[in-house]
C-alpha cells in the first residue's frame, strides 16, 4: 500500500507544478488538418501534428510521445473513415482525455462532414487493406477542405466560446481567400482534364474528382499490400495499349515501384507533396495546391 | 485506500454532463461500423524438440501452469475471439476469450475502462493482465517470438493476469509519464489461494517514454507487483508443490524503436529488454507431503531481444534470456527449488513474414539450456492469423 501512497503523492506533485496554458491546443493526426487548424485558430491555437509527411498516416506507431501530446489536447482532429484505425483508438484510449472523445465536441473527423468516394460494397479483407467509411484521402480536393474548415471552425468556437468571435472572424476571412484559390487552381488545371495517371496507392481519387484527371490504375495491385511483380507486369501491359502521362506517388511511399514503371512504360514519376511539407514548396495549404498542380502541369505538355 | 479512489473515479465518471453538439448523421467512430468490433486470432504452431518435452526444468523455480515448450508436432495454439467496443459515451469494454487447444474455454481478458474521467485519469476493472512490465500486457499472438521470455516463465507464469481494479494517470507533459496501481484477486501466478480477502496482489508501475527526432521512440519502467500465495499448487496435478508466504517483484524495462522518418512499413527496428527480480519468503511444501519447509530465496533474470525488419514484410529477431536463482537449504535439496549449480539460459533466432498486418508466419529456432547439462534444440514453425478489425496494437 505505501507503494500505491507514494505514487499518488508523486502524482499530485506534478499536476500542482503545472502551469495553467493559454493556447487552445489542437492535436491533429495530419499536417494538414494542423495547418488548417493554425490557418483558423491563429494565435489563439497551438497545433501538434501527429505525423510528418514522411509517415504514412495508415502505418503508425502508438508512440509514448503521442499518448503524451493527446493527454493535453483540447481538440483532435483527424481524417478519419478508419485511416488512423492502427493507431487513434489505442491513444484515445490510453490518454485519459475526456475532452477528444469520439462523440465529444472535442473530436472531429474530417473524412465525417464530406461527401466520400469509393464506400465498398463488399468488405473482404482479400480486397487489401479497404476503409468501410470510403476512400479517406479526402484532403487533395480543396472543395472538401473548405468543408471541412467551416466544420472546425464551428467546433473551435464551441471548444473555446470566449474567443468565439475571433474564429468566426478567420474562417469568413479563409472562406472568401479559400474560394478565390480554388477557382485559380481551376483555371490553371484546364490542361489537366483527361489526362491519365498512375498512382501508387490510391491516395488521390479526390484530387482526379476535382481536376477530372482520369486514374489509369495503381502499382498496387490491392490497397495496402505492396506492389507486386506479376501486378506490375499486367499494368505494364495495360499502359501499353493505353498510355498514361505520369506515374505519381506520396513522399512516404516506395520509389522503386514508380521507377520501375517508368523505365518500362515510358511514362514520367512525379512525387506530389501529398501533404503541408511534403516537398519543400508546399509549405502551407494554398503552396500544398501551388505545388501540386505546377507538378502536375509540367507532365502534361 | 485503493477502493476510495476507485469509487471517487466513478463518481466523478457519472457526474460530468457536458453538452453535445447535435450529433452529425455523417460522423462515424472509428471501428464501430463494427459494433462491438469483433477479431479472431487464429495460433497453431508446428514444434520439434531435441530433447522430450516432459522433462523440462527450471532448476531453482516452481513453475506455474502451461510454462514450458509445448507439445511436439503439430498443435494449436489459443483460438483467441476479441470483441470490443465503447459501451457508451464513458465506457470502454473488451472481451478476449481465448479456446485452448484441449478445446476448453478461458476468459483471458474482461474488462472495462473508462473514458471520461479526463485529467489523464483512467480505471480499469475486471480481469485483465497487468500493466508492469513491458511484456506483460502485450497478448501472446502480438509478441515477436512464439515464446514469452524465460524470465516471464518462471517468476510471471507466463504473464501475470488477474481479476482486479487499476487506477492509472498520464502526466499533461510532453515527456510521457505513466503512473498507475493494480490491485488484484490473488488466484493467478505467482500469487494464489486469494489471500487477504480477495486482494492478494498489489502492484504498481511508472512509464516514461517520448521520441529522440523523427526516427527514434523509447519508453522505460519500473514496476512493483507484491502477491500473497496460500498454498500454491505448483508442479504434478495431484501431489502439487505447495507455496505459501510473500512473493515480490522487482522489475525494470526499456523498449527502443526505430523507423527511418517513423515510417515502419518499409523497415523498422526494435530493441527491448527488462529484469526482473523476485523475493519470496514462506513455506514449501513438497509434492503436498504436509511438511512445510522455510523458504526464503532471490531469482533473478533478464532478457534482451532486437527485431530488425530488413525489407517490406520480412522481419529478423535475435533473443537472449538468462535466469538465476540463489541456492537452497539442504532441506530443500532434491526440489524444483534446487538450482542444481546451474543457471538457465537461452538464445533464440527468428525469422517471420506477414503478408499483411493480418498475417504472420515464423520460423524460430531456440538453443535451450534451462536444463543442466542439457542442450535442447527447440524449433517452431507458427502462424498468427487476425481476423476482422484488429489494427491497433499499443507501443
Amino acid at each position: 500500500m505505501t507503494i500505491i501512497k507514494k505514487l499518488l503523492v508523486a502524482a499530485t506533485l506534478c499536476v500542482a507544478a503545472l502551469p495553467a496554458q493559454a493556447a487552445l491546443k489542437i492535436f491533429a493526426c495530419e499536417p494538414e488538418w494542423a495547418a488548417l487548424a493554425q490557418e483558423l485558430g491563429g494565435d489563439k491555437v497551438s497545433t501538434f501534428s501527429a505525423t510528418t509527411p514522411l509517415q504514412d498516416p495508415h502505418h503508425i506507431e502508438a508512440r509514448p510521445s503521442l499518448i503524451a501530446r493527446l493527454r493535453q489536447a483540447d481538440l483532435a482532429i483527424c481524417t478519419g473513415a478508419e485511416l488512423e484505425s492502427g493507431w487513434m483508438p489505442i491513444l484515445l484510449r490510453q490518454a485519459g482525455n475526456s475532452k477528444v472523445q469520439p462523440g465529444q465536441n472535442g473530436y472531429l473527423e474530417a473524412a465525417s462532414v464530406v461527401e466520400r468516394l469509393e464506400i465498398p460494397a463488399v468488405l473482404d479483407r482479400a480486397l487489401g487493406d479497404i476503409h468501410a467509411g470510403g476512400n479517406p484521402h479526402i484532403h487533395t480536393d480543396p472543395r472538401r477542405i473548405a468543408t471541412v474548415a467551416d466544420k472546425l471552425a464551428e467546433r473551435l468556437t464551441v471548444v473555446d466560446p470566449v474567443n468565439a468571435a475571433y474564429y468566426v472572424q478567420r474562417q469568413q476571412a479563409f472562406a472568401q481567400r479559400w474560394r478565390a484559390a480554388i477557382a485559380d487552381w481551376s483555371q490553371r488545371a484546364a490542361p489537366l482534364k483527361g489526362m491519365r495517371v498512375v498512382s501508387h496507392h490510391r491516395d488521390w481519387i479526390y484530387l482526379y474528382d476535382w481536376l477530372g484527371i482520369v486514374d489509369a490504375g495503381t502499382l498496387e495491385a490491392i490497397p495496402g499490400i505492396p506492389p507486386t511483380v506479376a501486378h506490375l507486369a499486367k499494368l505494364k501491359a495495360t499502359l501499353a495499349r493505353e498510355p498514361a502521362r505520369a506515374v505519381i506517388r506520396t513522399p512516404y511511399e516506395d520509389a522503386r515501384p514508380s521507377e520501375w514503371i517508368v523505365r518500362e512504360a515510358k511514362l514520367k514519376a512525379i512525387v506530389l507533396p501529398y501533404t503541408v511539407g511534403g516537398t519543400a514548396g508546399a509549405t502551407n495549404l494554398y503552396t500544398l495546391f501551388d505545388e501540386t498542380l505546377r507538378l502536375l502541369l509540367e507532365v502534361a505538355g | 485506500m485503493l477502493q476510495r479512489i476507485f469509487f471517487v473515479g466513478l463518481v466523478a465518471t457519472f457526474a460530468q454532463s457536458v453538452p453535445v453538439l447535435a450529433a452529425d448523421p455523417a460522423r462515424t467512430v472509428t471501428s464501430n461500423n463494427f459494433n462491438p468490433a469483433i477479431s479472431l486470432i487464429l495460433d497453431g504452431k508446428f514444434a520439434s524438440f531435441s530433447k522430450d518435452p516432459a522433462t523440462y526444468a527450471l532448476p531453482g523455480f516452481a513453475l506455474g501452469e502451461e510454462t514450458g515448450p509445448g507439445d511436439k508436432g503439430f498443435r494449436l495454439g489459443e483460438s483467441e475471439l476479441v470483441i470490443s467496443a465503447n459501451v457508451d459515451d464513458k465506457f470502454y469494454g473488451s472481451l478476449t476469450a481465448a479456446v485452448t487447444p484441449e478445446n476448453e474455454t478461458e476468459i483471458e481478458e474482461a474488462f472495462f475502462e473508462t473514458l471520461s474521467l479526463g485529467y489523464g485519469a483512467t480505471i480499469k476493472a475486471g480481469r485483465f493482465f497487468s500493466h508492469v512490465g513491458y511484456l506483460n500486457n502485450v497478448h501472446a499472438h502480438a509478441w515477436d517470438f512464439v515464446d514469452p521470455p524465460l524470465v516471464y516463465r518462471a517468476l510471471l507464469g507466463n504473464q501475470f493476469g488477474d481479476d482486479g481494479a487499476q487506477l492509472r494517470w498520464v502526466a499533461p507533459t510532453d515527456l510521457f509519464l505513466e503512473v498507475g496501481c493494480e490491485t488484484f484477486r490473488g488466484e493467478a501466478f505467482p500469487a494464489g489461494g486469494v489471500a487477504k480477502n480477495g486482494k492478494g496482489v498489489k502492484a504498481g508501475f511508472v512509464h516514461v517514454g517520448g521520441d529522440v527526432g523523427p526516427s527514434h521512440a523509447w519508453r522505460a519502467g519500473v514496476s512493483l507487483l507484491s502477491a500473497e500465495a496460500v498454498d500454491r499448487a505448483t508442479g504434478d496435478a495431484t501431489t502439487p508443490d505447495l507455496f505459501t508466504g510473500k512473493s515480490k517483484l522487482r522489475g525494470v524495462d526499456f523498449v527502443w524503436k526505430w523507423a527511418p522518418n517513423g515510417n515502419a512499413k518499409e523497415r523498422n527496428a526494435k530493441f527491448q529488454a527488462e529484469y526482473w527480480t523476485r523475493d519470496e519468503d514462506g513455506t514449501f511444501d513438497p509434492a503436498s507431503a504436509g511438511t512445510p519447509l522455510a523458504f526464503a530465496g532471490k531469482q533473478s533474470g533478464w532478457y534482451a531481444q532486437a527485431i530488425y525488419q530488413f525489407i517490406p514484410r520480412w522481419r529478423a529477431g535475435l533473443r537472449f534470456d538468462k535466469l538465476r536463482a540463489d541456492s537452497v537449504d539442504a532441506t530443500l535439496a532434491g526440489t524444483v527449488l534446487d538450482n542444481q549449480g546451474h543457471e538457465p539460459k537461452r538464445v533464440s533466432l527468428m525469422v517471420d513474414h506477414a503478408n499483411s498486418e493480418f498475417s504472420r508466419f515464423r520460423l524460430q529456432v531456440n538453443r535451450d539450456d534451462s536444463r543442466p547439462n542439457v542442450t535442447d534444440t527447440q524449433w517452431y514453425l507458427q502462424y498468427v492469423m487476425s481476423l476482422g478489425p484488429h489494427g491497433a496494437h499499443a507501443f
